[in-house]
């Protein structure tokens, strides 16, 4: 299913892959031709891509097909030994953890996981955490601070769960544990939103010594469809919302909120998802090999530096 | 219908929403009773005849907390600014310049040093009429800073929190508060200095989620809301009625989340009595002990 803006593209590319039948079927030269559309489709692809709002890159970082959690897990890391549990009240599947090798580097990841379709949907309760999930992430901090292992954290959120058990078993107390967990975090840590950031539910796990963030991901304080119900008091003015609420790569990395954007593919990551892994895993490499050998208490203390400045305000006159 | 009242009680009265000048009456929200306007005030806006537990101004919060004399206002060097230029139904400066003018005070919270019961302490009292409360960038370096100089002046910190969460016109700059806020006590506690939170009503969201419910003992207002996710979102994402009660200090004792509910009327006392059950870590751990437990 393409997103509604990208209708344009893939009426392209059919009309591309009729003719290249098209040529085969009747032994046709259309090499030309083609050579012009698919220059076309390329320049298209990126005027699409370059040019999209805030609301259609909400619209892309939710997209279905784009690589989840558990994609890079597998693909760019290797021997991902899946760690389940937060020894308490369960094992959350919003939330998947354990330990996994990046080139050659042993690391502790913990990823939210979205569903690749509707039923995993279901099951990992469309990627929002219980407090089991921070739980499940604090154990993962403790091993790696334990056994000196850098840590990766993949964020992919709409938030953290908004229901009754959550709020039971004190869904903000964890939370606010899991930030305070991870800043205490005597290596390295760097964490990537690989598609929605979703207000403290993602903050939990971003504590990092570097943030980066996908292209065409976003992270931001509130959804734009909540923050439309509250401030328009319409949830259909997510448009609005999206553009106003600044949440895209870019806008993030002037905020200071992120320190690297890294690229997508044309297309965005949910057309080519083993192009992007492979992206993705040559940023990872390259950050925890600069945050390698550095001592707890300069890893400590760049953590603090890098949040406590996080702000804009004015000295009073 | 029990649970709308339930809700409805506790909602801050209009009359100091807005700062209007009050009648000598008021209608308790909770019991109907006719309350004279100074009683209730004498009474820490406590309703004295069925102990419902109304907001308070930061003044009157500070007036009752701190020794008299004591305090010495540290916030209000910093003003906010709108870094996203944000509009919704209104521009962000304008909502700024409302509610400063409201309140009196550039944003949402006020710090300062005082003692409580002689102990050194670092205080910091949100203001829930302004702009809700929210935790912006000013709210989050006022808490950071206030943290920051308590553990250099070695006090005690205690924090009354009201909020609804951070503030959206701050965009991705609000949640990162949460985090700054965070790391700011890890000075505090690096100097085993304590940290009481008190949780009045309400407080909700990304400040509930973050500094609010870190500290050493955590105490909250009788009928308070405290909460991650606010009632109406949570019905909205379950579609189905909240339990009488759920997300009320009374319910969250409950559930093991604050270690004690405690009336207005002896709050002082007993966060007096923690500070000096606390105090003096510092003189009771060897050197070295510190420094390997500091972070």
């Amino acid at each position: 299913m393409p997103l509604p803006f990208e209708k344009p593209i893939e009426d392209l590319e059919a009309k591309i892959q009729d003719m290249r039948r098209y040529a085969e079927e009747q032994g046709v030269d259309l090499s030309e031709e083609i050579a012009l559309l698919e220059a076309r489709l390329d320049r298209l692809k990126r005027d699409t891509f370059e040019n999209l709002t805030r609301w259609q890159r909400v619209q892309v970082a939710r997209a279905a097909g784009r690589p989840t959690a558990l994609d890079y897990l597998t693909k760019a890391f290797s021997g991902f030994l899946e760690l389940h549990g937060d020894r308490t009240l369960g094992d959350d599947p919003a939330m998947v953890a354990g330990l996994a090798e990046l080139d050659g580097r042993q690391v502790v990841v913990v990823g939210q996981q979205k569903g690749r379709d509707t039923k995993e949907n279901i099951s990992r309760n469309f990627g929002m955490s219980h407090p089991s999930g921070y739980r499940k992430a604090m154990r993962m901090f403790d091993l790696a601070d334990k056994f000196r292992l850098p840590v990766v954290c993949l964020i992919d959120t709409p938030g953290a769960y908004p229901g009754l058990a959550a709020e039971e078993q004190g869904q903000a107390w964890v939370i606010a544990a899991c930030i305070q967990r991870m800043s205490r975090l005597e290596v390295p840590a760097v964490s990537v939103v690989i598609g929605e950031g979703g207000s403290g539910g993602a903050l939990a796990i971003g504590v990092a010594n570097r943030v980066l963030i996908l292209e065409n991901a976003i992270y931001s304080v509130i959804s734009p469809e909540s923050c439309a119900a509250i401030l328009w008091r319409d949830a259909s003015e997510a448009p609005k919302a999206a553009e106003a609420l600044k949440l895209t790569a870019k806008d993030l990395l002037e905020q200071g909120v992120v320190d690297r954007v890294v690229p997508e593919p044309l297309g965005g990551a949910h057309n080519s998802p083993d192009e992007a892994i492979a992206t993705v895993k040559r940023a990872l490499v390259e950050e925890l090999a600069a945050l390698d050998g550095l001592p707890p208490a300069v890893l400590l203390e760049q953590r603090y530096q890098r949040f406590r400045a996080l702000g804009r305000f004015a000295e009073a006159a | 219908m029990a649970l709308e009242r339930l809700f409805r009680r506790n909602r801050p009265t209009r009359k100091e929403d807005d700062n209007s000048p009050a009648g000598l009456w008021l209608k308790c929200d909770a019991c109907s009773a006719q309350i004279y306007r100074k009683d209730l005030i004498a009474n820490l806006y406590v309703c004295p005849e069925c102990g419902h537990h109304y907001s308070m101004p930061v003044d009157a919060r500070i007036d009752m907390l701190a020794d008299p004399g004591t305090f010495e206002r540290w916030s209000g060097a910093i003003r906010p600014v709108d870094p996203l230029e944000f509009v919704d139904t209104q521009p962000y400066v304008e909502r700024l310049e409302k509610a400063e003018q409201k309140q009196g005070r550039p944003d949402a919270v006020v710090t300062g040093a005082c003692e409580m019961g002689g102990h050194p302490v670092a205080l910091v009292v949100m203001d829930f009429f302004f702009l809700g409360g929210s935790m912006g960038s000013v709210v989050g370096e006022e808490i950071a800073r206030a943290a920051e100089r308590a553990a250099d002046e070695g006090r005690a910190f205690v924090a009354v929190t009201a909020s609804g969460g951070a503030r959206m016109q701050e965009g991705a700059l609000s949640l990162m508060q949460m985090a700054k806020t965070t790391v700011a006590l890890e000075r505090l506690a690096a100097e085993r200095l304590p940290y009481v939170a008190v949780l009045s009503h309400p407080t909700t969201g990304g400040v509930t989620a973050s500094f609010a419910t870190l500290g050493d003992v955590i105490f909250a207002e009788p009928g308070a809301l405290i909460s991650f996710a606010g009632p109406r979102v949570i019905q909205q994402t379950i579609k189905q009625d909240l339990p009488e009660g759920f997300q009320r200090s009374e319910f969250l004792l409950q559930k093991g989340m604050v270690d004690d509910v405690v009336r207005r009327q002896d709050l002082k006392a007993r966060v007096v009595a923690v500070l000096k059950a606390l105090s003096g870590a510092k003189e009771r751990a060897p050197r070295e002990e510190l420094h390997a437990a500091a972070v």
